[in-house]
Protein backbone atom coordinates (compact mmCIF):
# COMPACT_ATOMS: atom_id res chain seq x y z
CA UNK A 1 0.00 0.00 0.00
CA UNK A 2 1.25 3.09 -1.25
CA UNK A 3 0.96 6.67 1.38
CA UNK A 4 -1.01 8.73 0.00
CA UNK A 5 0.77 11.65 0.52
CA UNK A 6 3.58 10.48 -1.01
CA UNK A 7 1.14 10.92 -4.21
CA UNK A 8 -0.07 14.26 -6.25
CA UNK A 9 -3.23 15.07 -4.71
CA UNK A 10 -4.91 14.18 -8.30
CA UNK A 11 -3.17 11.05 -8.80
CA UNK A 12 -5.77 9.59 -6.53
CA UNK A 13 -9.85 10.19 -7.01
CA UNK A 14 -12.07 10.46 -3.94
CA UNK A 15 -13.37 6.94 -4.83
CA UNK A 16 -9.92 5.45 -4.56
CA UNK A 17 -8.88 5.22 -7.94
CA UNK A 18 -5.51 5.39 -9.48
CA UNK A 19 -5.14 7.74 -12.08
CA UNK A 20 -2.30 7.81 -14.38
CA UNK A 21 -0.79 9.95 -17.85
CA UNK A 22 -0.42 7.64 -20.57
CA UNK A 23 1.61 10.08 -22.98
CA UNK A 24 1.55 12.39 -24.95
CA UNK A 25 5.36 11.40 -25.36
CA UNK A 26 5.13 7.27 -24.98
CA UNK A 27 6.19 5.26 -27.89
CA UNK A 28 2.96 2.88 -27.73
CA UNK A 29 0.92 6.25 -28.66
CA UNK A 30 2.56 6.68 -32.13
CA UNK A 31 2.47 10.40 -31.89
CA UNK A 32 1.55 12.65 -29.31
CA UNK A 33 -1.89 11.03 -27.67
CA UNK A 34 -2.32 12.11 -24.35
CA UNK A 35 -4.14 8.98 -22.49
CA UNK A 36 -5.82 9.70 -18.67
CA UNK A 37 -6.46 6.44 -17.51
CA UNK A 38 -9.05 6.19 -14.18
CA UNK A 39 -7.68 2.64 -12.36
CA UNK A 40 -8.86 0.14 -10.01
CA UNK A 41 -6.13 -1.91 -9.10
CA UNK A 42 -5.09 -3.44 -12.69
CA UNK A 43 -8.54 -2.50 -14.04
CA UNK A 44 -9.43 0.28 -16.32
CA UNK A 45 -12.41 2.28 -15.85
CA UNK A 46 -12.43 5.16 -17.74
CA UNK A 47 -10.39 6.46 -20.35
CA UNK A 48 -9.89 9.91 -22.18
CA UNK A 49 -7.92 10.99 -24.61
CA UNK A 50 -6.77 14.78 -24.71
CA UNK A 51 -6.42 15.55 -27.93
CA UNK A 52 -4.69 18.01 -29.70
CA UNK A 53 -0.93 18.87 -29.06
CA UNK A 54 -0.37 18.74 -33.23
CA UNK A 55 -3.23 20.14 -34.52
CA UNK A 56 -2.21 22.63 -37.10
CA UNK A 57 -6.18 23.39 -38.22
CA UNK A 58 -5.51 22.34 -41.60
CA UNK A 59 -9.77 22.67 -42.49
CA UNK A 60 -8.49 26.81 -41.76
CA UNK A 61 -5.69 26.88 -43.91
CA UNK A 62 -7.27 25.32 -46.82
CA UNK A 63 -9.94 27.91 -47.18
CA UNK A 64 -6.89 30.08 -48.06
CA UNK A 65 -5.48 27.89 -50.83
CA UNK A 66 -6.62 27.14 -54.07
CA UNK A 67 -8.39 23.94 -55.16
CA UNK A 68 -4.92 22.89 -57.09
CA UNK A 69 -2.90 23.79 -53.85
CA UNK A 70 -5.64 22.05 -51.24
CA UNK A 71 -5.08 18.92 -52.00
CA UNK A 72 -1.23 18.72 -50.59
CA UNK A 73 -1.85 19.78 -47.24
CA UNK A 74 -3.82 16.71 -46.66
CA UNK A 75 -0.55 14.58 -47.42
CA UNK A 76 0.38 15.74 -43.67
CA UNK A 77 -2.61 14.23 -42.14
CA UNK A 78 -2.39 10.51 -42.42
CA UNK A 79 0.85 10.33 -43.52
CA UNK A 80 0.57 6.54 -44.32
CA UNK A 81 -1.89 7.11 -46.39
CA UNK A 82 -0.60 10.36 -48.36
CA UNK A 83 -1.63 9.44 -51.82
CA UNK A 84 -5.34 8.18 -50.71
CA UNK A 85 -5.76 11.30 -48.53
CA UNK A 86 -5.07 13.49 -52.21
CA UNK A 87 -7.11 10.76 -54.05
CA UNK A 88 -10.08 12.09 -51.77
CA UNK A 89 -9.65 15.89 -52.50
CA UNK A 90 -9.05 15.41 -55.82
CA UNK A 91 -12.06 13.80 -56.18
CA UNK A 92 -14.39 15.97 -54.71
CA UNK A 93 -12.81 19.18 -57.32
CA UNK A 94 -13.60 17.12 -59.64
CA UNK A 95 -17.63 15.97 -58.68
CA UNK A 96 -17.69 19.78 -58.47
CA UNK A 97 -16.68 20.20 -61.78
CA UNK A 98 -17.94 17.80 -63.30
CA UNK A 99 -14.65 16.12 -65.31
CA UNK A 100 -14.19 13.20 -66.36
CA UNK A 101 -10.57 11.40 -64.97
CA UNK A 102 -8.90 9.54 -68.21
CA UNK A 103 -8.81 5.91 -67.36
CA UNK A 104 -5.38 5.54 -67.35
CA UNK A 105 -5.11 8.02 -64.43
CA UNK A 106 -7.74 6.13 -62.76
CA UNK A 107 -5.76 2.88 -63.03
CA UNK A 108 -2.89 4.32 -61.88
CA UNK A 109 -4.13 6.02 -59.39
CA UNK A 110 -5.83 2.79 -57.89
CA UNK A 111 -2.30 0.51 -57.90
CA UNK A 112 -1.00 3.81 -55.81
CA UNK A 113 -3.83 3.59 -53.60
CA UNK A 114 -3.34 -0.09 -52.98
CA UNK A 115 0.34 -0.08 -52.94
CA UNK A 116 0.18 3.38 -50.22
CA UNK A 117 -2.46 0.57 -48.82
CA UNK A 118 0.31 -2.50 -47.92
CA UNK A 119 3.00 0.06 -46.92
CA UNK A 120 0.89 1.29 -44.48
CA UNK A 121 -0.19 -2.30 -43.38
CA UNK A 122 3.08 -3.43 -42.82
CA UNK A 123 4.20 -0.85 -41.25
CA UNK A 124 1.47 -1.32 -38.53
CA UNK A 125 2.45 -4.57 -38.29
CA UNK A 126 5.28 -4.40 -37.53
CA UNK A 127 4.57 -1.32 -35.20
CA UNK A 128 1.87 -4.53 -33.50
CA UNK A 129 4.69 -6.64 -32.73
CA UNK A 130 7.06 -3.60 -31.07
CA UNK A 131 3.79 -2.76 -28.83
CA UNK A 132 3.68 -6.14 -27.48
CA UNK A 133 7.33 -6.56 -26.98
CA UNK A 134 8.02 -8.28 -30.21
CA UNK A 135 11.08 -6.24 -31.97
CA UNK A 136 11.56 -8.91 -34.75
CA UNK A 137 8.76 -7.96 -37.17
CA UNK A 138 9.82 -4.52 -37.10
CA UNK A 139 12.57 -4.76 -39.47
CA UNK A 140 10.83 -7.98 -41.46
CA UNK A 141 7.78 -5.22 -42.08
CA UNK A 142 10.59 -2.70 -43.11
CA UNK A 143 12.09 -4.77 -45.61
CA UNK A 144 8.99 -4.35 -47.73
CA UNK A 145 7.83 -0.77 -46.94
CA UNK A 146 11.06 0.14 -48.40
CA UNK A 147 10.94 -1.52 -51.22
CA UNK A 148 7.43 0.10 -51.62
CA UNK A 149 8.99 3.39 -51.21
CA UNK A 150 11.51 3.08 -53.95
CA UNK A 151 8.94 2.37 -56.46
CA UNK A 152 6.75 5.85 -55.09
CA UNK A 153 10.40 7.35 -55.09
CA UNK A 154 10.56 6.45 -58.58
CA UNK A 155 7.34 7.43 -60.07
CA UNK A 156 5.83 10.40 -57.51
CA UNK A 157 9.21 11.66 -56.83
CA UNK A 158 8.78 11.52 -52.84
CA UNK A 159 8.64 8.27 -50.24
CA UNK A 160 5.84 9.34 -47.85
CA UNK A 161 4.11 12.18 -49.18
CA UNK A 162 3.63 11.24 -52.62
CA UNK A 163 1.02 14.60 -53.38
CA UNK A 164 0.67 12.96 -57.34
CA UNK A 165 -2.39 13.80 -58.11
CA UNK A 166 -3.62 16.52 -59.55
CA UNK A 167 -7.93 17.69 -60.40
CA UNK A 168 -8.14 15.63 -63.34
CA UNK A 169 -5.59 13.41 -63.05
CA UNK A 170 -2.00 12.59 -62.29
CA UNK A 171 0.79 15.11 -62.33
CA UNK A 172 3.36 13.26 -64.32
CA UNK A 173 3.56 9.72 -65.75
CA UNK A 174 4.78 6.40 -64.32
CA UNK A 175 8.24 6.02 -64.17
CA UNK A 176 9.75 2.89 -66.75
CA UNK A 177 10.31 0.59 -64.01
CA UNK A 178 7.11 0.57 -62.02
CA UNK A 179 5.45 -2.02 -63.78
CA UNK A 180 8.41 -4.68 -63.44
CA UNK A 181 9.33 -3.31 -59.93
CA UNK A 182 5.42 -3.76 -58.88
CA UNK A 183 5.60 -7.07 -59.95
CA UNK A 184 8.00 -8.60 -58.59
CA UNK A 185 7.01 -6.76 -55.18
CA UNK A 186 3.65 -8.76 -55.54
CA UNK A 187 5.65 -12.08 -55.47
CA UNK A 188 7.88 -11.00 -52.83
CA UNK A 189 4.74 -10.06 -50.47
CA UNK A 190 2.88 -13.08 -51.54
CA UNK A 191 5.60 -15.25 -50.47
CA UNK A 192 6.36 -13.02 -47.18
CA UNK A 193 2.77 -12.45 -45.71
CA UNK A 194 3.17 -16.25 -44.80
CA UNK A 195 6.45 -15.10 -42.90
CA UNK A 196 4.64 -12.94 -41.18
CA UNK A 197 2.24 -16.01 -40.04
CA UNK A 198 4.71 -17.77 -38.83
CA UNK A 199 6.48 -14.90 -36.95
CA UNK A 200 3.37 -13.38 -35.54
CA UNK A 201 0.29 -14.85 -36.33
CA UNK A 202 1.26 -18.41 -34.68
CA UNK A 203 3.16 -16.86 -32.11
CA UNK A 204 1.10 -18.49 -28.47
CA UNK A 205 1.99 -15.51 -26.31
CA UNK A 206 0.70 -13.44 -29.13
CA UNK A 207 -2.73 -14.98 -29.35
CA UNK A 208 -3.36 -15.06 -25.91
CA UNK A 209 -3.02 -11.31 -25.53
CA UNK A 210 -4.96 -10.55 -28.47
CA UNK A 211 -7.50 -13.03 -28.17
CA UNK A 212 -11.33 -12.39 -26.09
CA UNK A 213 -9.61 -8.70 -24.88
CA UNK A 214 -10.87 -5.51 -26.60
CA UNK A 215 -14.25 -6.48 -28.06
CA UNK A 216 -16.15 -3.85 -29.76
CA UNK A 217 -19.96 -5.06 -30.61
CA UNK A 218 -21.44 -4.45 -34.15
CA UNK A 219 -24.10 -1.68 -32.33
CA UNK A 220 -21.26 -0.32 -30.58
CA UNK A 221 -18.87 -0.11 -33.93
CA UNK A 222 -22.08 1.47 -35.82
CA UNK A 223 -22.46 4.09 -33.00
CA UNK A 224 -19.46 5.16 -32.71
CA UNK A 225 -19.23 5.51 -36.37
CA UNK A 226 -15.54 3.36 -36.48
CA UNK A 227 -15.22 2.64 -40.23
CA UNK A 228 -11.98 0.62 -42.30
CA UNK A 229 -10.89 -2.53 -40.40
CA UNK A 230 -12.05 -1.79 -36.94
CA UNK A 231 -15.33 -1.42 -38.28
CA UNK A 232 -15.39 -5.09 -40.18
CA UNK A 233 -13.96 -7.08 -37.39
CA UNK A 234 -16.71 -6.10 -35.91
CA UNK A 235 -19.27 -7.24 -38.77
CA UNK A 236 -20.01 -4.17 -40.22
CA UNK A 237 -19.65 -3.80 -43.99
CA UNK A 238 -18.43 -0.77 -44.82
CA UNK A 239 -16.31 -0.70 -47.28
CA UNK A 240 -16.07 2.22 -49.43
CA UNK A 241 -14.24 0.84 -52.33
CA UNK A 242 -17.05 -1.82 -52.78
CA UNK A 243 -20.22 0.48 -51.68
CA UNK A 244 -19.57 3.44 -53.31
CA UNK A 245 -16.74 2.78 -56.11
CA UNK A 246 -14.31 5.32 -57.24
CA UNK A 247 -12.04 5.45 -59.55
CA UNK A 248 -11.24 1.84 -60.99
CA UNK A 249 -12.27 -0.22 -57.47
CA UNK A 250 -15.29 -0.79 -60.40
CA UNK A 251 -13.67 -3.41 -62.25
CA UNK A 252 -11.54 -5.03 -60.08
CA UNK A 253 -12.72 -8.22 -58.00
CA UNK A 254 -12.16 -8.56 -54.32
CA UNK A 255 -13.59 -9.72 -51.06
CA UNK A 256 -14.27 -7.23 -48.84
CA UNK A 257 -13.37 -9.55 -45.32
CA UNK A 258 -15.74 -9.20 -42.55
CA UNK A 259 -15.20 -10.66 -38.97
CA UNK A 260 -17.47 -11.76 -36.32
CA UNK A 261 -16.41 -11.23 -32.98
CA UNK A 262 -14.88 -8.14 -33.14
CA UNK A 263 -11.69 -8.51 -30.69
CA UNK A 264 -8.43 -7.52 -30.84
CA UNK A 265 -7.29 -10.26 -32.51
CA UNK A 266 -10.03 -10.07 -35.11
CA UNK A 267 -8.77 -6.67 -36.00
CA UNK A 268 -5.49 -8.43 -35.97
CA UNK A 269 -6.39 -10.93 -38.65
CA UNK A 270 -8.52 -8.71 -41.17
CA UNK A 271 -5.71 -6.45 -41.85
CA UNK A 272 -3.84 -9.62 -42.93
CA UNK A 273 -6.16 -10.84 -45.19
CA UNK A 274 -6.65 -7.41 -46.54
CA UNK A 275 -2.93 -6.89 -47.56
CA UNK A 276 -3.68 -10.30 -49.88
CA UNK A 277 -6.58 -8.52 -50.98
CA UNK A 278 -4.54 -5.80 -51.97
CA UNK A 279 -2.05 -7.53 -53.26
CA UNK A 280 -4.85 -9.15 -55.59
CA UNK A 281 -6.26 -5.88 -57.00
CA UNK A 282 -2.59 -4.70 -57.81
CA UNK A 283 -2.30 -7.96 -59.80
CA UNK A 284 -5.61 -7.62 -62.08
CA UNK A 285 -4.54 -3.66 -62.78
CA UNK A 286 -1.13 -4.01 -63.65
CA UNK A 287 -1.05 -5.76 -66.46
CA UNK A 288 -3.83 -3.43 -67.91
CA UNK A 289 -3.00 0.02 -67.65
CA UNK A 290 -4.83 1.68 -70.80
CA UNK A 291 -2.68 3.86 -72.94
CA UNK A 292 -4.03 7.08 -73.12
CA UNK A 293 -3.97 10.86 -71.42
CA UNK A 294 -3.02 10.95 -67.65
CA UNK A 295 -4.78 14.15 -67.24
CA UNK A 296 -8.20 15.92 -68.32
CA UNK A 297 -8.02 19.09 -69.06
CA UNK A 298 -9.23 22.01 -66.57
CA UNK A 299 -8.71 25.21 -66.32
CA UNK A 300 -5.93 27.46 -65.09
CA UNK A 301 -7.84 28.60 -61.97
CA UNK A 302 -10.57 26.12 -60.72
CA UNK A 303 -13.72 27.53 -59.46
CA UNK A 304 -16.32 25.10 -58.46
CA UNK A 305 -20.03 26.06 -58.50
CA UNK A 306 -22.21 27.12 -55.63
CA UNK A 307 -22.93 24.18 -53.50
CA UNK A 308 -21.41 21.16 -51.58
CA UNK A 309 -19.63 18.14 -52.71
CA UNK A 310 -18.87 15.33 -50.04
CA UNK A 311 -16.17 12.65 -51.74
CA UNK A 312 -15.07 9.88 -49.78
CA UNK A 313 -12.42 7.06 -50.32
CA UNK A 314 -11.32 4.19 -47.85
CA UNK A 315 -8.08 4.85 -46.70
CA UNK A 316 -5.68 2.39 -44.70
CA UNK A 317 -8.01 2.83 -41.71
CA UNK A 318 -11.63 4.01 -42.72
CA UNK A 319 -13.34 6.08 -44.43
CA UNK A 320 -12.19 9.36 -44.97
CA UNK A 321 -14.36 11.84 -46.11
CA UNK A 322 -14.01 15.49 -47.66
CA UNK A 323 -16.94 18.00 -47.37
CA UNK A 324 -16.17 21.23 -49.87
CA UNK A 325 -18.26 23.94 -49.18
CA UNK A 326 -18.20 26.12 -51.98
CA UNK A 327 -19.34 29.69 -53.02
CA UNK A 328 -18.59 29.99 -56.37
CA UNK A 329 -14.84 31.64 -55.68
CA UNK A 330 -11.57 29.75 -56.47
CA UNK A 331 -10.77 28.92 -52.61
CA UNK A 332 -13.01 26.40 -50.89
CA UNK A 333 -15.30 28.27 -48.37
CA UNK A 334 -15.00 25.36 -46.17
CA UNK A 335 -13.28 22.15 -46.01
CA UNK A 336 -14.49 19.49 -43.73
CA UNK A 337 -11.89 16.05 -42.96
CA UNK A 338 -13.86 13.26 -42.21
CA UNK A 339 -11.31 11.04 -40.35
CA UNK A 340 -11.56 7.76 -39.93
CA UNK A 341 -9.13 7.84 -36.96
CA UNK A 342 -10.84 10.72 -35.09
CA UNK A 343 -13.73 8.28 -35.03
CA UNK A 344 -12.54 5.26 -34.21
CA UNK A 345 -10.24 6.56 -31.12
CA UNK A 346 -13.68 7.88 -29.54
CA UNK A 347 -14.55 4.33 -29.37
CA UNK A 348 -11.53 3.68 -27.08
CA UNK A 349 -12.91 4.47 -23.95
CA UNK A 350 -15.77 1.93 -24.54
CA UNK A 351 -13.56 -1.03 -25.78
CA UNK A 352 -11.05 -0.55 -22.83
CA UNK A 353 -13.68 -0.23 -20.18
CA UNK A 354 -13.46 -3.07 -17.40
CA UNK A 355 -9.97 -4.68 -19.28
CA UNK A 356 -6.42 -4.34 -17.57
CA UNK A 357 -4.15 -1.86 -18.22
CA UNK A 358 -1.76 -4.05 -20.01
CA UNK A 359 -4.28 -4.91 -22.74
CA UNK A 360 -4.58 -1.21 -23.53
CA UNK A 361 -1.56 -1.22 -25.35
CA UNK A 362 -2.98 -4.08 -27.65
CA UNK A 363 -6.07 -2.43 -27.98
CA UNK A 364 -4.26 0.86 -29.34
CA UNK A 365 -2.29 -0.85 -31.89
CA UNK A 366 -5.04 -3.08 -33.03
CA UNK A 367 -6.95 0.43 -33.83
CA UNK A 368 -4.01 1.23 -36.11
CA UNK A 369 -4.04 5.58 -34.74
CA UNK A 370 -2.18 8.15 -36.30
CA UNK A 371 -2.14 11.14 -34.37
CA UNK A 372 -1.15 14.00 -37.55
CA UNK A 373 -5.09 12.96 -38.60
CA UNK A 374 -6.95 12.55 -35.46
CA UNK A 375 -6.11 16.42 -35.10
CA UNK A 376 -5.81 17.75 -38.53
CA UNK B 1 -35.76 4.60 -50.69
CA UNK B 2 -34.65 6.31 -53.25
CA UNK B 3 -34.70 10.08 -53.06
CA UNK B 4 -38.08 10.90 -53.49
CA UNK B 5 -39.35 8.13 -51.51
CA UNK B 6 -37.05 9.80 -49.09
CA UNK B 7 -38.69 13.23 -49.00
CA UNK B 8 -42.53 12.13 -49.45
CA UNK B 9 -41.94 9.83 -45.99
CA UNK B 10 -40.27 13.23 -44.12
CA UNK B 11 -42.77 15.65 -45.35
CA UNK B 12 -45.45 13.40 -44.41
CA UNK B 13 -44.77 13.73 -40.59
CA UNK B 14 -42.58 16.86 -40.88
CA UNK B 15 -44.38 19.00 -43.08
CA UNK B 16 -41.87 22.32 -42.26
CA UNK B 17 -38.86 20.47 -43.41
CA UNK B 18 -37.35 22.44 -46.63
CA UNK B 19 -35.76 20.33 -49.31
CA UNK B 20 -32.57 21.49 -51.45
CA UNK B 21 -32.97 21.38 -55.15
CA UNK B 22 -30.10 18.69 -57.00
CA UNK B 23 -27.39 17.85 -54.88
CA UNK B 24 -25.62 15.07 -54.11
CA UNK B 25 -27.80 13.81 -51.42
CA UNK B 26 -31.10 14.15 -49.99
CA UNK B 27 -31.00 18.27 -48.45
CA UNK B 28 -33.40 18.77 -45.50
CA UNK B 29 -33.26 21.89 -44.18
CA UNK B 30 -34.86 22.71 -40.68
CA UNK B 31 -34.61 25.16 -37.80
CA UNK B 32 -32.44 24.21 -35.21
CA UNK B 33 -34.98 24.39 -32.79
CA UNK B 34 -37.12 21.65 -34.47
CA UNK B 35 -33.62 19.18 -35.38
CA UNK B 36 -33.84 17.11 -32.37
CA UNK B 37 -36.90 15.60 -33.26
CA UNK B 38 -36.02 14.97 -36.95
CA UNK B 39 -32.89 12.94 -36.39
CA UNK B 40 -34.78 11.09 -33.34
CA UNK B 41 -37.65 10.27 -35.89
CA UNK B 42 -34.23 9.47 -38.81
CA UNK B 43 -32.92 7.17 -36.52
CA UNK B 44 -35.98 5.81 -34.38
CA UNK B 45 -38.34 5.26 -37.40
CA UNK B 46 -37.89 1.57 -39.35
CA UNK B 47 -38.43 2.44 -42.14
CA UNK B 48 -35.53 5.28 -42.21
CA UNK B 49 -33.06 3.54 -40.09
CA UNK B 50 -30.45 6.18 -40.39
CA UNK B 51 -27.87 4.26 -37.93
CA UNK B 52 -24.59 5.39 -38.87
CA UNK B 53 -24.04 8.75 -38.89
CA UNK B 54 -20.45 9.61 -41.12
CA UNK B 55 -19.60 13.42 -41.13
CA UNK B 56 -20.87 16.19 -38.42
CA UNK B 57 -19.86 19.59 -38.68
CA UNK B 58 -20.72 22.72 -38.97
CA UNK B 59 -20.53 26.00 -41.54
CA UNK B 60 -20.29 29.56 -40.65
CA UNK B 61 -22.07 31.86 -43.38
CA UNK B 62 -21.60 35.23 -41.48
CA UNK B 63 -25.07 35.55 -41.24
CA UNK B 64 -26.38 32.17 -39.59
CA UNK B 65 -24.74 29.48 -38.61
CA UNK B 66 -25.30 25.95 -40.53
CA UNK B 67 -25.12 22.27 -38.75
CA UNK B 68 -24.53 19.78 -41.17
CA UNK B 69 -25.76 15.99 -40.52
CA UNK B 70 -24.46 13.31 -42.54
CA UNK B 71 -26.46 10.01 -42.06
CA UNK B 72 -26.46 6.77 -43.74
CA UNK B 73 -28.48 4.01 -43.21
CA UNK B 74 -26.31 0.73 -42.83
CA UNK B 75 -29.68 -1.65 -43.47
CA UNK B 76 -31.70 0.21 -46.00
CA UNK B 77 -28.30 2.17 -47.46
CA UNK B 78 -29.60 5.11 -48.39
CA UNK B 79 -28.03 8.16 -47.26
CA UNK B 80 -29.46 12.11 -46.48
CA UNK B 81 -27.93 15.44 -45.61
CA UNK B 82 -29.76 17.33 -42.42
CA UNK B 83 -28.70 20.65 -42.49
CA UNK B 84 -30.04 22.98 -39.07
CA UNK B 85 -29.80 26.56 -39.35
CA UNK B 86 -29.18 28.04 -36.26
CA UNK B 87 -29.91 32.45 -36.74
CA UNK B 88 -28.66 33.42 -33.59
CA UNK B 89 -24.56 34.14 -34.91
CA UNK B 90 -23.73 35.77 -31.09
CA UNK B 91 -25.21 32.99 -29.00
CA UNK B 92 -25.41 29.80 -31.35
CA UNK B 93 -26.46 26.82 -29.19
CA UNK B 94 -28.37 23.80 -30.44
CA UNK B 95 -29.71 20.43 -28.98
CA UNK B 96 -27.38 17.38 -28.74
CA UNK B 97 -27.42 13.69 -30.64
CA UNK B 98 -24.81 12.55 -28.85
CA UNK B 99 -27.58 10.10 -27.07
CA UNK B 100 -28.57 9.08 -30.52
CA UNK B 101 -25.15 8.32 -32.15
CA UNK B 102 -22.49 8.33 -29.97
CA UNK B 103 -19.83 9.12 -32.66
CA UNK B 104 -21.31 12.82 -31.86
CA UNK B 105 -19.87 13.20 -28.87
CA UNK B 106 -16.22 14.23 -30.16
CA UNK B 107 -17.39 15.78 -32.92
CA UNK B 108 -20.09 17.68 -31.22
CA UNK B 109 -16.99 18.89 -28.70
CA UNK B 110 -14.98 19.85 -31.83
CA UNK B 111 -17.56 21.75 -33.01
CA UNK B 112 -18.07 23.35 -30.32
CA UNK B 113 -14.05 24.20 -30.16
CA UNK B 114 -13.37 25.61 -33.24
CA UNK B 115 -17.18 27.33 -33.86
CA UNK B 116 -18.56 28.14 -30.54
CA UNK B 117 -21.42 26.31 -30.97
CA UNK B 118 -22.73 25.08 -27.68
CA UNK B 119 -24.91 21.71 -27.36
CA UNK B 120 -27.40 21.51 -24.94
CA UNK B 121 -27.33 18.55 -22.92
CA UNK B 122 -23.83 17.32 -23.68
CA UNK B 123 -22.17 14.90 -21.20
CA UNK B 124 -18.85 16.64 -21.41
CA UNK B 125 -18.78 19.72 -23.04
CA UNK B 126 -14.97 20.79 -23.20
CA UNK B 127 -12.59 21.79 -26.13
CA UNK B 128 -10.91 18.70 -28.12
CA UNK B 129 -8.13 20.28 -29.21
CA UNK B 130 -7.33 23.96 -27.95
CA UNK B 131 -6.23 24.97 -24.67
CA UNK B 132 -9.49 25.42 -22.67
CA UNK B 133 -8.61 29.59 -22.34
CA UNK B 134 -7.87 29.86 -26.37
CA UNK B 135 -9.44 33.00 -27.44
CA UNK B 136 -11.79 33.11 -29.89
CA UNK B 137 -13.05 30.17 -31.88
CA UNK B 138 -10.84 29.84 -35.33
CA UNK B 139 -12.97 28.66 -37.66
CA UNK B 140 -15.58 31.77 -37.56
CA UNK B 141 -15.27 33.62 -40.82
CA UNK B 142 -14.67 36.64 -38.59
CA UNK B 143 -11.64 35.12 -36.33
CA UNK B 144 -8.40 37.20 -36.07
CA UNK B 145 -5.49 36.36 -34.95
CA UNK B 146 -2.60 38.66 -33.90
CA UNK B 147 0.04 36.01 -35.75
CA UNK B 148 -2.12 36.17 -39.10
CA UNK B 149 -0.70 37.19 -41.69
CA UNK B 150 -2.36 38.76 -44.91
CA UNK B 151 -1.33 37.92 -48.02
Amino acid sequence: MIEHNLLEPDMITEDGDFVINIGPQHPSTHGVLHLKVWLDGETVKKVEPHLGYIHRSIEKMCESLSYRQYIFSTSRMDYLSAHINNQACALAVEMGLGVEVPDRAKVIRTILAELTRLASHALWWGCMGLDLGAVTPFFYAFREREFINDIMEETCGARLTQNFIVPGGLMADIHPNFVPKTKELIKMFRANIDEYNQLLTGNVIFQQRTQNVGFLSKEAAISYGTSGPVARASGVSCDVRKHYPYDAYDRVQFKEILGTTGDSWERYVIRIDEMRESLSIIEQLIDNIPEGDIVAKTKQVIKLPKGEFYSRVETARGELGVLLVSDGGSTPYRVKFRSPNFSNLSALGHIAKGSKIGDLVAMMATLDLVIPDVDR
Amino acid sequence: MNAEELKQEILAFHPSVVFDEGGQFVNANIDAADVLTLLTELRNRPAFDFDYMFCLTCVDYKTHFTMFYHLRSLTHRHEMVVKAKIADVNAPAVDTVSHIWRTADFMEREVYDLFGVKFFRHPDLRRIFLDENWPGYPLRKNYEDPNMIEL
